[in-house]
């Protein structure tokens, strides 16, 4: 191979690799300020990080219950005709793999109480998305919860308390254990 | 059905019009008319001009099936592994958003070293990736108890498109991941402002920000402007409109991730972040509501899997006594719906057919019994089972109801 073919040769492939090598950084896109990302990062730990300041009671939870969920859910939570909430985890209830009828609500499925919290002031109610207060979902959070007997009429939810609460379902839950192949069906 | 059929042939040269173009009148002015739905004979009369917007022949109406949450594809209508972007099935929990390309943003931060928002225009600056795969919704079989039940009322929750866009792991190099980071969430703009936590090495193996489908933007309906993409996952967590992403040490812990999208199984467990769509098929022809004669027939179908390749479909035409390989369409990708097709002779009697696939895990996938067996009949999302299609002595071809017990 003549000598400029192989300097030629060893240029091109210096370019390319110039060409197509990624980057560590394209530069793109804007820093986000601390102020934003406060103001649509809404989202709460199951442990409470990200509730807000603020509290709701029972008693206040069951006037906006009654004004803003009532229609969809039932007077009580159970009539729907949408989405049932109120169902209490019994003893003698039979567990929801042998009970393809057995309603999931609040109070035997959901594992832990800050889901209540973070979806009700996300997405509820259906007609008026993220249009509560955080006193107003703290309120119809702890209604929500004495429904389903899992604290006292008297009870306050706030940040603090919300996490304590303690969801009989949570016991249940186990992470996906399938794993294809040729074992036997999970 | 042939009442229908009969209808419309009356309506045939008639004043019925299916579809509007616009074609140049004799002064040279654009004009809209209409295609008739057949001339009397085509060689005799000048067509429509080309025109801005294809159409569908009048003769062809494949639907969606919309129910108050959800629609289906209609898989018996189509023939390849592409679903036609306006048939992808929907799945939305407040409706489709309205979003403004032009105000669009994703924000990325959390466990990060630069928290980052980029616009629309920032994302299709990167690297692009074009892959094609299925999007199946978790819930997608619906006990039927009747026979009169087609391939889209069984299994209509799952539909395939081309997706361009960037890959998550160009986005996480950006912005600088803790490695301490093992979670992230992915939120949408919708009405329900929709969340669900994903592992972050799922990020760094496949995950996807696709802004295009089948080679144009996304349809409103499948996330516009942007939607994540994780091919092989169970369909909500591809979560459309995307708007955020936060990178943290856990999981959320979500609405959806909780009381929706788990799953009892043995011994009064609830199964969570059940991610992975197995491998399942569908005969989508002959299916109910066909008509079949005597003869060679060739059945075809769909199958697919989340943990890879399909590696064989077997196909039995004798209630799933005997089982004969069936002929794959090329490609055969990953994580991807493939078409297959096998030869089969219909000699008159009575008969139930069915398919089966196995992915390349060597996973076999299972009758509803299998499924039953192994988590309880309390048991919801992630059912995959073997569909048997009856063949009635008159051709009638309908659906075998499975008792769920």
């Amino acid at each position: 191979m003549p000598f400029w073919a192989c300097v030629a040769g060893t240029l091109m492939i210096a370019c390319e690799r110039r060409n197509t090598a990624m980057p560590e950084h394209f530069g793109y896109g804007r820093p986000a300020t601390e102020k934003e990302i406060a103001a649509k990062a809404i989202a709460i730990h199951p442990d409470g990080k990200g509730l807000p300041a603020g509290s709701g009671t029972v008693q206040d939870g069951a006037l906006i219950y009654a004004a803003k969920c009532a229609a969809c859910h039932g007077a009580t939570g159970v009539e729907g005709p949408y989405n049932i909430l109120v169902a209490p985890d019994t003893i003698d209830a039979p567990p929801f793999d042998q009970a393809p009828k057995r309603v999931k609500a609040i109070g035997n499925y959901w594992p832990y109480a800050t889901t209540i919290f973070d979806y009700v002031r996300r997405a509820m109610p259906f007609n008026a998305p993220g249009s509560l207060s955080d006193n107003e979902v703290y309120s119809i959070t702890a209604w929500l919860l004495h429904a389903n007997k899992l604290i006292d009429a008297n009870a306050v939810i706030n940040a603090k308390t919300l996490p304590a609460v303690v969801m009989p379902a949570r016991k249940y839950y186990v992470t996906d254990n399938r794993k294809g192949g040729e074992g036997p069906y999970e | 059905m042939s009442q229908k059929m009969t209808r419309r042939r009356l309506l045939l040269g008639g004043a019925a019009t299916a579809a509007v173009v616009l074609v140049k009148s004799s002064f040279g002015k654009m004009v809209q008319t209409g295609i008739p739905e057949a001339a009397i004979d085509p060689t005799k009369q000048v067509g429509p001009l080309p025109g801005v917007l294809g159409t569908r022949s009048p003769f062809e109406h494949p639907q969606r099936k919309p129910s108050l949450t959800s629609s289906q594809t209609p898989l018996q209508d189509l023939y390849g592994m592409i679903t036609p972007s306006d048939l992808h099935f929907e799945r939305h929990h407040a409706g489709v958003p309205a979003i403004d390309p032009n105000s669009y943003e994703l924000m990325i931060h959390g466990m990060v070293d630069r928290p980052t928002v980029f616009s629309l225009a920032d994302l299709k600056r990167f690297p692009s990736v074009s892959r094609i795969c299925f999007i199946e919704c978790s819930g997608n079989f619906r006990k039927p108890d009747k026979e009169n039940v087609t391939p889209q009322d069984i299994c209509g929750l799952t539909s395939q498109s081309e997706w361009t866009g960037v890959m998550l792991s160009t986005l996480f190099r950006e912005v600088g991941i803790n490695p301490k980071a093992t979670w992230f969430l992915a939120e949408g703009s919708d009405a329900a402002v929709m969340t669900r936590s994903i592992p972050v090495s799922k990020g760094w193996e496949d995950a996807m920000i696709v802004y295009a489908q089948n080679g144009e933007a996304i349809r409103p309906q499948q996330g516009y402007p942007a939607r994540l993409l994780l091919p092989g996952w169970e369909g909500n967590t591809s979560v459309k409109w995307i708007r955020r992403i936060e990178l943290s040490d856990g999981p959320f812990m979500t609405r959806e991730e909780t009381s929706k999208y788990t799953e009892p199984v043995k011994d009064g467990k609830i199964r969570q972040f059940s991610f992975t769509m197995d491998a399942r098929s569908i005969i989508t022809y002959p299916a109910y509501p066909a008509q079949l004669q005597k003869g060679w027939v060739e059945i075809r179908g769909l199958a697919w899997s989340g943990r890879g390749k399909v590696q064989k479909v077997e196909i039995s035409t004798d209630a799933g006594k005997t089982w004969n390989a069936a002929r794959l369409q090329e490609p055969v990708l990953d994580k991807a719906h493939t078409y297959f097709r096998y030869l089969w002779q219909w000699n008159g009697d009575t008969a139930a057919i069915m398919s089966r696939a196995i992915d390349e895990t060597g996973y076999v996938q299972p009758v509803l019994q299998e499924l039953i067996a192994a988590r309880g009949i309390g048991t919801g999302y992630h059912l995959n089972p073997v569909t048997a299609w009856l063949i009635k002595r008159d051709g009638q071809v309908v659906y075998s109801p499975e008792k769920w017990k």
